[in-house]
């Protein structure tokens, strides 16, 4: 919602009769706004299907059910049917006719219910979506956008759970974005959208909920966040913390107990898994000369082991010790809540790992 | 007053009750009951299977009754024939240039040459193709060149493909014919989309896939008929059913009656074409064309609307315009003359016999005798067509192989859009160019290093 109108709700009480306000707003004393990552990503899809009549948004459950997480709510009833489309079950079905209708020119946002269901689209993504520009020598163009919540949720195990960046993430042809709050949803959800080539959106249904404060910047219909540039969180001086989506709001956590011990940390959110922002993460290991990656994904072939080989191809003489790497555990996801927290990172594991080499 | 309001009140609920029990009513519509309990198909019951339409014989003749309501004149023939003589001349000698090693692969559409002209005819220059790959006389009769085709094969720098795609990949924006994708019935929900979009757009044209017997076993091909009836999406399929997927004959890729049957059970309508009968494909292709576009038929329809056979009343409506904008499929039967491939050696899963009495059904030869019938071709005509077709096609293997290689710098565009490289690419770039220039004996022949 509009900052103004924001303001005007709350002054005159309104906040009672309106559920989404009162979700997305608290009355506080001061001007800030708080937005949860569920409206700034509606927002952004809302201000993107306004500005260009190319936009569409299609997937299950979309459009009459306002969205399976109600990522897509009121876009059907504002839009219509012809740029909110439900679909019939089906990954590759819809997958391959939302990429053939942006060859001919539109701009899809192919919503998946989770991106564990998109592996039965995963042709159509990679072979389809990723190689044809490269393919036809530049000629076919695929601008669309591929959205939905990425690993774990809570308690929906092994086929529900499963981070994809890392897979996604070594595609050339494909960009890979990770928002962790608000700000970053909306900012790279219009800047994928916006983008002329294919664009993994990597969510997180349990950040879906979470508010963060928003500036009038950020709530600007044209705020647009650039693609491939980290963005660091907290400032440190003796390790450096690298991650994206919901770990980064666990780095932090570890970093303000870290600093109650005297160990500085600084807290890089990644935003961009592809392109990486290798310079952000040379310039913030020339500072601390220490690093640890959090991933919720599998170790093998992770994010971090990316991480892990360009810190020291780049600038193996600045670190004092291995870059280290706090992932999920090397399981399928179980369902029990006390063994799925302990497949999955927890604060004290990363502080625990940050201990160990500061 | 009691007893009479109470009968009104039963057989007012009789009443109700019988019209509720005459249907079942759910969310998908409204089915009649039957109290058999009969199982409908199946391999002890199967149904008819579809007829294949056809409006000239093997020898060549018209079938008499016909129905031609696209008939082909002289200059339309001329260009088909010659056009399906070019085919067959650039098959065979591009595939003898692969076994001679000059490029990595081939794959002919020899026996398949009707339906590649036929339809490719029938549709619009700027009706969107998304072919399979066996398709290469869609391409040729929109005007891709020889030296194109060649261009292609070789991957040299002259071609707009960059030297990107293997052979027979072809992609041309400017044919309105999609860069061919390798994973089978791919193409199919791209078709799809695409339609969509030039329903949006209101564009009259339409999207065409094909896609072989084999492809249409894929999860995509479903998909892809289920959501263009769905969507009401404008989409010709065009399934070339040439009874084998590379060693999978037909009856073990299906046990139903074929391609075509399946479309009416999604919602959209279906025929079977004598795949060998050049005229037969051209007019079903126009035909599916005007449906899928929701246009009006060319000449009034033959039964009136006051005729008592309800079949004939059927077919009026069918040929009245149809409701709305949808998909339309058409199975063309045909016989896969040539191997799979320059990958393939038929001869271990098919009979000599088989292939040879297939060879002898070669829809080139048919048309060229039915144009023989109406006069407009003859035996000296063949000859210099022939010869010239020959040495055109070896004239553009030649010019092909003259043209160097893509440049080294040719390996880094295009992966993302925009004109400057992303600088990762950029570096790589850089550094592979630095390293050519040192190290020149290790560059491959022909690449130029810049």
């Amino acid at each position: 919602m509009l900052p103004s109108l924001l303001g005007a709700v709350r002054q005159h009480g309104l906040l009672a009769r309106l559920p989404r306000v009162a979700q997305s707003a608290r009355a506080f004393s001061t001007p800030t706004t708080e937005m949860t990552v569920r409206d700034a990503i509606n927002s952004a899809l809302d201000e993107e299907l306004a500005r260009d009549d190319k936009v569409y948004v299609l997937g299950e459950e979309v459009g009459e059910y306002q969205g399976a997480y109600k990522i897509t709510r009121g876009l059907l009833q504002k839009y219509g049917p012809d740029r909110v489309k439900d679909t019939p079950i089906t990954e590759a079905g819809f997958t391959g006719i939302a990429v053939g209708s942006a060859f001919a020119g539109l701009k899809p946002v192919c919503e998946f219910m989770t991106w564990n269901f998109a592996l039965q689209a995963l042709d159509q993504i990679i072979n389809s979506a990723a190689k044809t520009l490269y393919m036809s020598a530049g000629q076919i163009n695929c601008p669309i956008v591929f959205r939905g919540p990425n690993g774990a949720a809570a308690g929906v195990a092994a086929q529900h759970s499963q981070c994809f960046a890392a897979w996604y993430s070594s595609v050339p042809g494909l960009k890979v974005l990770a928002p962790y709050d608000s700000e970053d949803a909306r900012g790279l959800m219009k800047a994928a959208i916006r983008d002329p080539d294919p664009v993994i959106f990597l969510e997180n249904e349990i950040l879906y909920g979470q508010a963060f404060p928003v500036t009038p910047e950020v709530l600007d219909k044209d705020f647009v966040l650039p693609i491939g540039k980290a963005k660091v969180m907290r400032e440190g001086k003796h390790v450096t913390l690298v991650s994206f989506s919901k770990m980064v709001g666990y780095c932090l956590k570890a970093a303000s107990a870290l600093a109650r011990d005297g160990v500085e940390c600084e807290v890089i959110n990644l935003r961009s898994i592809k392109p990486l922002d290798k310079d952000c993460l040379v310039a913030s290991l020339k500072k601390t000369h220490k690093m640890v990656v959090v991933e919720e994904g599998w170790p093998q072939s992770g994010v971090g082991s990316e991480i892990a080989a360009l810190m020291q191809e780049l600038a193996f003489d600045e670190l004092d010790a291995p870059v280290l790497r706090v992932t999920g555990a090397e399981v399928p996801m179980p369902y029990a809540a006390n063994l799925e927290a302990a497949a999955l990172p927890q604060v004290d594991d990363i502080v625990k790992a940050v201990k160990s080499i500061a | 007053m009691r007893f009479a309001s109470h009968s009104t009140r039963t057989a007012a609920a009789a009443a109700a009750k019988a019209s509720v029990d005459a249907f079942l009513e759910v969310p998908g519509g409204r089915v009649p009951y039957t109290s058999h309990l009969a199982f409908a198909g199946g391999p002890d019951n199967p149904a008819a299977p579809m007829p294949a339409y056809r409006t000239i014989d093997s020898q060549g003749q018209d079938v008499p009754d016909a129905e031609v309501p696209y008939p082909i004149d002289k200059d339309l023939a001329l260009r088909m024939y010659t056009s399906m003589a070019k085919l067959q001349t650039m098959d065979t000698l591009f595939y003898e240039a692969q076994r001679q090693g000059r490029f990595s692969f081939y794959l002919t559409c020899q026996g398949e040459e009707a339906t590649n002209i036929g339809s490719a005819a029938a549709l619009s220059d700027k009706d969107m193709v998304f072919a399979q790959y066996r398709e290469q006389g869609v391409l040729l009769w929109r005007g891709y060149s020889l030296e194109q085709f060649a261009d292609q094969l070789l991957g040299n720098a002259r071609e707009p493909g960059k030297g990107r795609q293997m052979p027979i990949h072809y992609g041309s924006p400017a044919h309105c014919y999609q860069t061919i994708s390798s994973p089978l019935a791919t193409q199919m929900p791209h078709a799809v989309g695409a339609a969509y979009a030039y329903k949006m757009d209101r564009r009259p044209q339409v999207a065409v896939a094909y896609f072989g017997d084999g492809a249409s076993s894929e999860g995509d091909a479903h998909a892809a008929f289920n959501f263009a009836a769905v969507l009401g999406a404008p989409t010709i399929f065009i399934c070339r059913n040439n009874g084998y997927a590379i060693s999978t004959p037909a009856h073990e890729q299906y046990r139903g009656d074929g391609i075509a049957a399946r479309g009416p059970m999604y919602g959209m309508p279906a025929i079977r074409v004598d795949g060998g009968d050049v005229r037969a494909v051209y007019n079903a292709v126009q035909e599916a064309r005007r449906r899928a576009l929701a246009l009006p038929p060319p000449a009034p329809p033959a039964a009136s609307a006051a005729s008592a056979s309800p079949g004939d009343a059927a077919a009026a409506a069918a040929a009245a315009t149809p409701s709305a904008p949808g998909p339309v499929l058409i199975e063309c039967m045909s016989y896969r003359s040539g191997h799979h491939s320059t990958s393939d050696d038929s001869t271990r899963y098919r009979t000599s016999e088989e292939m040879r009495s297939w060879r002898a059904r070669d829809p080139v030869a048919r048309f060229r005798s039915w144009m023989g019938r109406q006069g407009w071709w003859d035996e000296a005509s063949e000859a210099a067509l022939r010869r010239s077709c020959r040495q055109e096609v070896l004239a553009a293997l030649d010019a092909a192989a003259r043209v160097p290689k893509p440049p080294i710098s040719d390996l880094f565009t295009d992966v993302y859009a925009g004109p400057d490289l992303p600088p990762h690419l950029e570096a790589q770039r850089r550094d592979t160019l630095a390293f050519a220039r040192r190290h020149p004996a290790l560059v491959p022949p022909g690449v130029p290093v810049r």
